[in-house]
């Protein structure tokens, strides 16, 4: 049952092979006898599930019904879900319950799914090892003295543990892409402006983009049907049709040309994880796609620019929350000042602090020209690099991440190690361009992603290459030992 | 650049974030060497090259400026630390 696809489930619910009550049912008894050792889960909507799926069997039975009815599934905990905590995986929002939904839990909602929970992640998505969670690091499922990489960690590890069969996730610099490499599973980053941001709590709001995760290609389809709208309440989502991303999966690859950038295979790339993406690129020439050497000159600037625009605009951000209107607020403050500065002090931790105070530093008088400005210049040499290859080639293919998932600690209080995880997935986010994982190989039982990246609002056509992928080879069917 | 402990309070400061007394020479440390990453940057020509503040270049669109959203104070309220008669409630500011 829980080996099923959300193409599987849906087929089964509209077969009548089984209720949405006994599929939900079956998904949460899972959570509740596995997930104490993955940590998967920040909040579990057992009850409230269990309430639409029985409302979802009752509207099945009187007629006709919305694709998701019914179809059980997971939201990362930055998504505002109206009168279900939402913590952003911080002890800052440990007490907030929103009294709204985001745009992307309201359009699931409208397609009749239903919520198992809400997922782990690392503290207001900043981190690529979900250790930074304060509710404690998710445990891989293929190897759980190993991260499941982040920050939609807990996402990434419910799907591949077959806790639920997909999952909303948010990518800022790799934060989709990373942990679907390391936890073997597909997950998706929309062109930014696809996914509406109202109602994701705000990390980077130039960089910020919600997209599915799930286990195959033809489910990312399914969700980003779901998830990409225009929304005037989100003032960067983009006024632009959305096509049926399904209805393009089967198209043949022959005569694509697939840029191999030079940059993304140097220095630092494990050599398994190196094999595994080769193979996966000759793969594809069987499939009838064509292999071009590209270079993407300025990659090298992309983790520096990421690391001053990302902060920046964390810490401006991150100002609102102050104690007084909602979240967490520190004992007995003495005066104004206390508050504040307690307050944010205590709620907020090790990793969100250094990146508050780096954007601080970024922003502060007599430094913006040197840093900021200076970044949104390299910004833009990154992005050009981009427009000038997909001139060439239709899409772009290297690695997600340099290695297999690493061991929790392995990279101490360096954060620069850390940074450095997400070498092939930031420079997506600063063009704003869609970038995909999808699984391609296992190191040492481990997985490996091979990285899709695609011009300006092309995700069918990345889909469609993924799912032909993934018609042609097996390893999106391959689970963490004792799970399938 | 170097950083000191005396800057990393200083920024403290302006983020209104109280420093743990035992971790921060290890914060500036950690942050000493996230300057020295993104001082990679200085060495890129960026002569003439527009800066980039939005990856499609977009401009912020408008809307009508009519009343959109119904008074809410109730259920915002409901989740403040302190409120009292409808207003939020903080430690007194002037004496």
């Amino acid at each position: 049952m829980h080996n099923k696809t959300l193409a599987d489930i849906i087929a089964g619910l509209n077969r009548g092979d089984f209720s949405s009550v006994e599929i939900t049912r079956h998904f949460l008894d899972r959570i509740q006898q596995l997930d104490g050792q993955y940590n998967s889960f920040i909040t579990v909507t057992a009850e409230a599930a269990l309430a639409s799926a029985a409302a979802a069997d009752q509207q099945r039975a009187n007629g006709s019904v919305p694709l998701f009815c019914g179809v059980p599934m997971a939201h990362k905990d930055i998504f505002c879900t109206n009168g279900v905590r939402t913590s952003c995986g911080s002890k800052m929002l440990d007490n907030f319950v929103p009294p709204y939904d985001a745009t992307v839990v309201e359009n699931f909602a409208n397609a009749g799914a239903v919520i198992l929970g809400k997922t782990n992640m690392d503290e207001f998505a900043m981190g690529s090892s979900n250790e930074t969670s304060y509710y404690g690091p998710v445990k891989n499922p293929w190897d759980t003295n190993c991260v499941p990489g982040g920050s939609s960690g807990g996402s990434a590890a419910a799907i591949a543990a077959r806790l639920t069969p997909a999952a909303t996730a948010t990518d800022t610099g790799g934060s989709i892409r990373q942990p679907a490499a390391l936890c073997g599973i597909t997950g998706l980053k929309p062109t930014y402006g696809r996914v509406s941001r109202w109602g994701m709590i705000a990390f980077a709001s130039s960089l910020d983009q919600g997209g599915p995760m799930a286990r195959t290609a033809e489910d990312c389809a399914l969700m980003l049907n779901v998830m990409a709208s225009f929304d005037g309440k989100d003032s960067t989502s983009i006024d632009r049709p959305v096509p049926d991303y399904s209805n393009y999966l089967n198209q043949p690859l022959s005569g694509l040309k697939i840029g191999i950038p030079k940059e993304y295979f140097g220095e630092g790339l494990n050599p398994g994880t190196e094999q595994a993406v080769r193979d996966a690129l000759a793969e594809y020439e069987k499939l009838g796609a064509t292999l071009v050497e590209i270079s993407l000159p300025h990659s090298n600037l992309a983790v520096p620019a990421y690391y001053v625009i990302a902060p920046a605009e964390a810490s401006a951000n991150l100002s609102r929350f102050d104690g007084v209107r909602y979240g967490y607020r520190c004992e007995n403050p003495k005066d104004l000042r206390d508050l504040y500065m307690r307050t944010r002090g205590e709620g907020f931790g090790e990793e969100v602090k250094r990146r508050i105070l780096v954007g601080a530093y970024c922003l502060s008088a007599g430094y913006y020209d040197a840093y900021y400005r200076k970044a949104q210049q390299a910004r833009r040499l990154i992005k050009q690099d981009f427009v000038d290859a997909f001139q060439q080639v239709d899409v772009i293919m290297g690695p997600t991440s340099p290695s297999p998932a690493f061991g929790f600690g392995a990279k101490g209080n360096d954060p620069v190690a850390m940074y450095l995880e997400d070498i092939y997935t930031i420079a997506t986010n600063l063009a704003g361009l869609p970038g995909m994982s999808v699984p391609c190989g296992l190191v040492d039982n481990k997985p490996v992603g091979l990285q899709i990246i695609g011009d300006y609002f092309d995700e069918a056509l990345m889909l469609n290459m993924a799912h032909q992928f993934q018609q042609a080879t097996d390893w999106h069917q391959r689970a963490p030992e004792g799970l399938a | 650049m170097t950083i000191e402990r005396a800057d990393i309070e200083k920024l403290a400061e302006l983020a209104r974030i109280e420093l743990n007394e035992a971790t921060i020479a290890e914060t500036t440390r950690s942050i000493a060497d996230v300057l020295a990453l993104v001082d990679q940057l200085q060495a890129a020509d960026t002569e003439g090259v527009e800066p980039m503040a939005h990856p499609t270049d977009a401009v912020q669109r408008l809307r009508p400026d009519v009343v959109t959203e119904t008074n809410q104070r109730e259920a915002f309220q409901a989740i403040a630390p302190a409120t009292e008669a409808g207003l939020y409630l903080v430690p007194k500011v002037i004496e």
